[in-house]
Parts: C-alpha cells; sequence; structure tokens
C-alpha cells in the first residue's frame, strides 16, 4: 500500500481528548465525529486535511482515553495514514483494528516537518520525504495486518474469513 | 527465566506454563467491561461481525456512567442501545441508574474483579483492577466487541518496570501523591507497553483505596497495566467480597525486570499535577499562588469512601471559598449511603460544597462542572489534557482529595496544613 501526500505535523503526547473531545461523544457516527476531529489542537485541521492526507507526529501519540472514537475520528477525516515516534498503545491498537494505517518511525517523525510531500510505501517500510529528499525506514507490516488494514479493519477482516470459509 | 506478576497471569489464561515479555498470548477472559460511550461502539461491532450471543453473559459487564443519568437525547440514545442489548443478552453485570456507579469504583466494590483474572475493558482506566491483584487492561471498542464474541483476547506479553515503595506515607500523603509522583518521575510515556509492578514494604501501609487509585492511573504512564501483590490488606478487602475461588501469584525471584524505580514513602509530599500533563507535577506547597474556581472531589480515581473522608475532615467546620465551586462526587451508591451514614454530607453541605450523584461527569468535560474558558480547576481526577473539562482554554491541576478540599477552602492551591489547626 502506498501513501502520497502533504503532510500535516504535530507534536508529542496527542492525547485523544484533543484528537475528539468527550463532548462530541454522545455520537458513534464516524462523519460526525470528523467534523470536530483536532479542533481542541488545531482548528485548521479540517481544512488541511483537506489536501493533506497523512499526520506525521512525536512521542506517545494518541495517549489517554482508549476512546475508539479518536482514529475513526482521524481515518474519517480522510487522513489515510499516520507516522509517529510512538503510539500510546491502545491507539495502536484501536487504529489497526479499524483499519487506519499507523507506522511508528522515530527518524521520520523527527525530520519530516509540516507541509512536507511524503511519499510512503508500507509493503517495503520505506518514507520518502520529496521535499527535502530524505528517505526513511521503518518496520513494514506483516502481512496480516496489512491485510486487516486493507479490509477496512478487523471486523471486515473476520467477516471476509468466515464469508470465504462458507464458501 | 523467571516471570512478572503480569507474565504469570497471562500464561496461565492462554494455558501455557510459561512466557516472557514480546510473545503473543491468546487468553481466556474473566471479564468483559464497557461503559455507555464505548459499548455502544463495540454493540455495533458486534452486530456487524455476524455475531448473535455473547460468550458468558455472567462475564460482560455493561455499566452505563459517563454520562448518564442522561445528560441529553444523544447521551439518553446510547445509554438506551447499551439497555436493550444488556437485556436482550441478559447481561449479569449490567447494573441501571440508581444501582450503578463509576465503573472502575463500583467493579472492586462489588467484587466483581478477582486476583490472577484477566480483564478487558473499553476504558483506559480498566487497569484500576490490579489493585487487586489481576491483569486487567484497557482496550478499545472493537476488541470488546470480539472479547464478547468469543471471550478471549491476543495479548503481546509485556515487560514490566518494578516499582519498590519504601517506608510509609506522612499524614494527608496518599496514592494520590505516590502515583503523581511516579508519573512525574517516568513520564506520561515513562511505562510505554509497560506493566508497572508495585512491590516493597512500603506495600502494606497503603490502602486498598490507596491502591485503587495508584493502580488507575498507571495509563497515565502509558502503561499497559498497574498491578500490586495480594498481601493482607488485600485478603481482608476481598473477604465477602469475591465468592469464588481466585489464584493470586507473586513475581518469581529471578523475574526480569526492565527496570526498577524506587520510591521513599516517607519522603513523599503533597504533589500536583499543572496543565496539560499528568507528568507536569510540582509539590502542592511550591503552587499556593495558583488561584481556582472549581474543586471536584471524586472520579473513578479517587470517588472511594476513604476519597470522602479525607475530604470531609479538611472541609469540616471551614467555607468553600466564596469564588469556588466545590462539586463532590462520590463514585457508587454504596458510597453515598457510608457518606450519609457517616454524616460526611452534612460536612460538605455545611461547607458550602455540592454533593452530586455518581458519575464520571466533569472529569471528561460530560456535564457537572464543565469548566468555561479562562477558568481553572483544581481536579481529583485523572487527566488535564487541553479541553479535558470543557473549554479548551480552561485548565486542570489534578491532586489529592486533602488538597483539592483545602484549595476549595482558601481560594487557591493549598495544603491540608494550612487549614487545618
Amino acid at each position: 500500500m502506498k501513501v502520497t501526500s502533504k503532510v500535516i505535523k504535530y507534536g508529542d503526547h496527542v492525547d485523544t481528548d484533543v484528537i475528539i473531545p468527550a463532548r462530541y461523544l454522545n455520537t458513534a457516527d464516524p462523519a460526525e465525529l470528523a467534523t470536530h476531529c483536532m479542533e481542541d489542537l488545531d482548528t485548521d485541521f479540517k481544512a488541511k486535511a483537506e489536501t493533506a492526507k497523512i499526520v506525521v507526529a512525536g512521542r506517545n501519540f494518541g495517549c489517554g482515553s482508549s476512546r475508539e472514537h479518536a482514529p475513526i475520528a482521524i481515518k474519517a477525516s480522510g487522513i489515510r495514514l499516520v507516522i509517529a515516534d510512538s503510539f500510546a498503545r491502545i491507539f495502536y491498537r484501536n487504529s489497526i483494528d479499524i483499519g487506519l494505517p499507523i507506522v511508528e518511525c522515530p527518524a521520520a517523525a523527527a525530520a519530516i516537518r509540516d507541509g512536507d510531500e511524503v511519499e510512503a510505501d508500507l509493503d517495503k517500510g520505506i518514507i520518502l520525504d520529496r521535499t527535502t529528499g530524505q528517505q526513511f525506514e521503518a518496520t513494514p507490516f506483516p502481512a496480516f495486518i496489512e491485510e486487516i488494514i486493507a479490509c477496512g479493519g478487523i471486523e471486515e477482516f473476520v467477516r471476509a474469513k468466515i464469508s470465504g470459509k462458507k464458501a | 527465566m523467571g516471570m512478572t506478576m503480569t507474565q504469570k497471569i497471562l500464561a496461565r489464561a492462554a494455558g501455557v506454563d510459561s512466557c516472557k515479555a514480546g510473545d503473543l498470548l491468546m487468553c481466556r477472559l474473566n471479564l468483559v467491561l464497557g461503559n455507555d460511550i464505548t459499548a455502544p461502539v463495540a454493540i455495533n461491532e458486534f452486530e456487524r461481525m455476524g455475531a448473535t450471543i455473547v460468550f458468558d453473559p455472567a462475564r460482560i459487564a455493561l455499566i452505563p456512567d459517563h454520562f448518564v443519568p442522561n445528560k441529553d437525547i444523544k447521551s439518553a440514545t446510547m445509554a438506551k442501545q447499551m439497555r436493550d442489548f444488556a437485556r436482550a443478552q441478559k447481561i449479569v453485570h449490567y447494573y441501571e441508574v440508581g444501582r450503578v456507579g463509576i465503573e472502575h469504583a463500583l467493579l472492586p466494590e462489588k467484587g466483581i474483579v478477582a486476583p490472577g483474572e484477566v480483564i478487558i475493558g473499553a476504558d483506559s482506566h480498566t487497569c484500576t483492577y490490579g489493585a487487586v491483584g489481576a491483569f486487567s487492561t484497557g482496550v478499545g471498542s472493537t476488541d470488546m466487541a470480539v472479547g464478547m464474541a468469543t471471550g478471549e483476547c491476543w495479548f503481546k506479553v509485556p515487560e514490566a518496570i518494578r516499582v519498590v515503595l519504601k517506608g510509609k506515607m506522612k499524614p494527608y500523603v496518599s496514592g494520590k501523591d505516590v502515583i503523581l509522583h511516579l508519573i512525574g518521575q517516568i513520564g506520561v510515556d515513562g511505562a510505554l507497553y509497560q506493566s508497572l509492578e508495585f512491590c516493597g514494604e512500603g506495600v502494606a501501609s497503603i490502602s486498598m483505596d490507596g491502591r485503587l487509585t495508584i493502580a488507575n492511573m498507571a495509563i497515565e504512564a502509558g502503561a499497559k497495566n498497574g498491578i500490586f501483590p495480594v498481601d493482607d490488606v488485600c485478603r481482608a478487602y476481598l473477604k465477602d467480597r469475591v465468592t469464588r475461588p481466585w489464584e493470586a501469584f507473586e513475581p518469581d525471584a529471578d523475574a526480569v525486570y526492565a527496570r526498577e524505580v524506587e520510591i521513599d514513602l516517607d519522603q513523599l509530599e503533597l504533589t500536583v499535577a499543572l496543565p496539560h500533563l499528568p507528568e507536569n507535577t510540582r509539590l502542592a506547597r511550591e503552587c499556593t499562588d495558583m488561584t481556582i474556581d472549581q474543586a471536584v472531589i471524586g472520579s473513578c480515581t479517587n470517588g472511594r469512601i476513604e476519597d470522602m473522608r479525607m475530604a470531609a475532615r479538611i472541609l469540616k467546620g471551614h467555607k468553600v471559598a466564596e469564588n469556588v465551586r466545590c462539586i463532590v462526587i462520590p463514585g457508587t451508591q454504596q458510597v453515598v449511603k457510608d457518606c450519609l451514614a457517616e454524616g460526611l454530607v452534612d460536612i460538605f453541605i455545611d461547607a458550602g460544597a455540592i454533593f452530586t450523584m455518581p458519575t464520571c461527569g466533569p472529569c471528561l468535560g460530560g456535564f457537572c462542572g464543565v469548566l468555561a474558558e479562562g477558568e481553572r480547576a483544581v481536579s481529583t481526577t485523572n487527566r488535564n489534557f487541553v479541553g479535558r473539562m470543557g473549554h479548551k482554554k480552561s485548565e486542570i491541576i489534578l491532586a489529592s482529595p486533602a488538597v483539592a478540599a483545602a484549595s476549595a477552602i482558601m481560594g487557591r492551591i493549598a495544603t491540608p496544613e494550612e487549614v487545618m489547626a
């Protein structure tokens, strides 16, 4: 899977309360959640996400609340990849479960700047900053994780497996 | 190679003799938990997966606590979805408003969690149950859905940080100060992907309510779980609460730890965390110039009877400062009854505080104490992230019930010594 796009850059410890504030958790509708994604951190996120499809952040991205609404809101905002120095563990698991590609790559997270054009090849684990020409290596996903993401999440992955067995 | 407490529990639940950090295990679950915010998402996933029946209606807990009693129509709709599911699936541990409390206060109180058990919950503070020697960790709604359908969950076996507690805490110092101090020391990602395993002679002097507070905030250091050994204090707590058989696990003498951190309880002082990260800790006595608009005493972190007693002890005979709203939120209906029986409610009301129903309410900016732009609260809750309790330009200072109560009286961050004769 390849993603090529402009980057939105954030710092360390972006928590799930700023990704989707709890005042909007009275709904589970992805489209509605997306309209409030990141609004306490970056009021321009929605406008930026129209053209930028990659978020790059620092340490411990997605820390705090276990709300799956957070990766759901990011995905529904049109973001196709999150690269970070590290992820909080519940967010990491949730992202794979719902089919939001995420990659841990400290070198890329440190070097890539806001607005850079980045090309990421998740199968090979190669991240290229086209703006600066720098290239970074991340551990590629194992096949089953890639399959989960390609299916759009673990629910679709499981359903595909079940129907495959039946067929 | 020796195993940690966490590793032993996971190995047993997976049906293997041993395991080491990094192993992937499929474990049987003793309990799957969800609340009125996370369970509706999980129920949708459960149904979309094609599941029709939960693996065991006695091993699922559905707890309406975040936005209940329903704060608005949308919240009411989500609470109703969970209630309908609970009824249809005959969920044993569904508690209705009037019988319910804050999930992480309610489940230990009712003996629904026990030593050696493996528990997942679609709520990050599920790690609370490590206080009774269980492995418990927060997950998302999808993992909860899979857990409800299959009774299993896969885990990557964590390595652990050994937290050695020495000595005994001074008066007014509590479990909240222990965990805030630890988070300040190792950072909000200091235990990322790891267990926090507490040990040492200092454990014995910490009450169960204190241990529940400490384990509750393990996630605030990024930890997968926090866990205490099962000692006499814990056994006394479990007696009459847990009637089913359980097994406690001790770490092997040659267990391997990623690192060791020592906390000298004798030296520990009242600690607060300034906006906007729990790692931003200071001594309370260094922050007495910070004024407050609101004091919140409660939550899954500090809404137990001991917390209420401490707050009442400080507030007794005093008045909440004129410019401060002091909101006391008991964790469960049993805590409410105990507060009534012990005369604490009179103390709170006479001091000019409000005593509410059990709810997560303001902790996550839900209702019952949301902050306006520019306001600052001292709060016994667990997170002081931007916008957590309301407006993105509001501030939260995390503290113990003793510091929150003293601060409510003084209208600024204060220590109990300042108000107690």
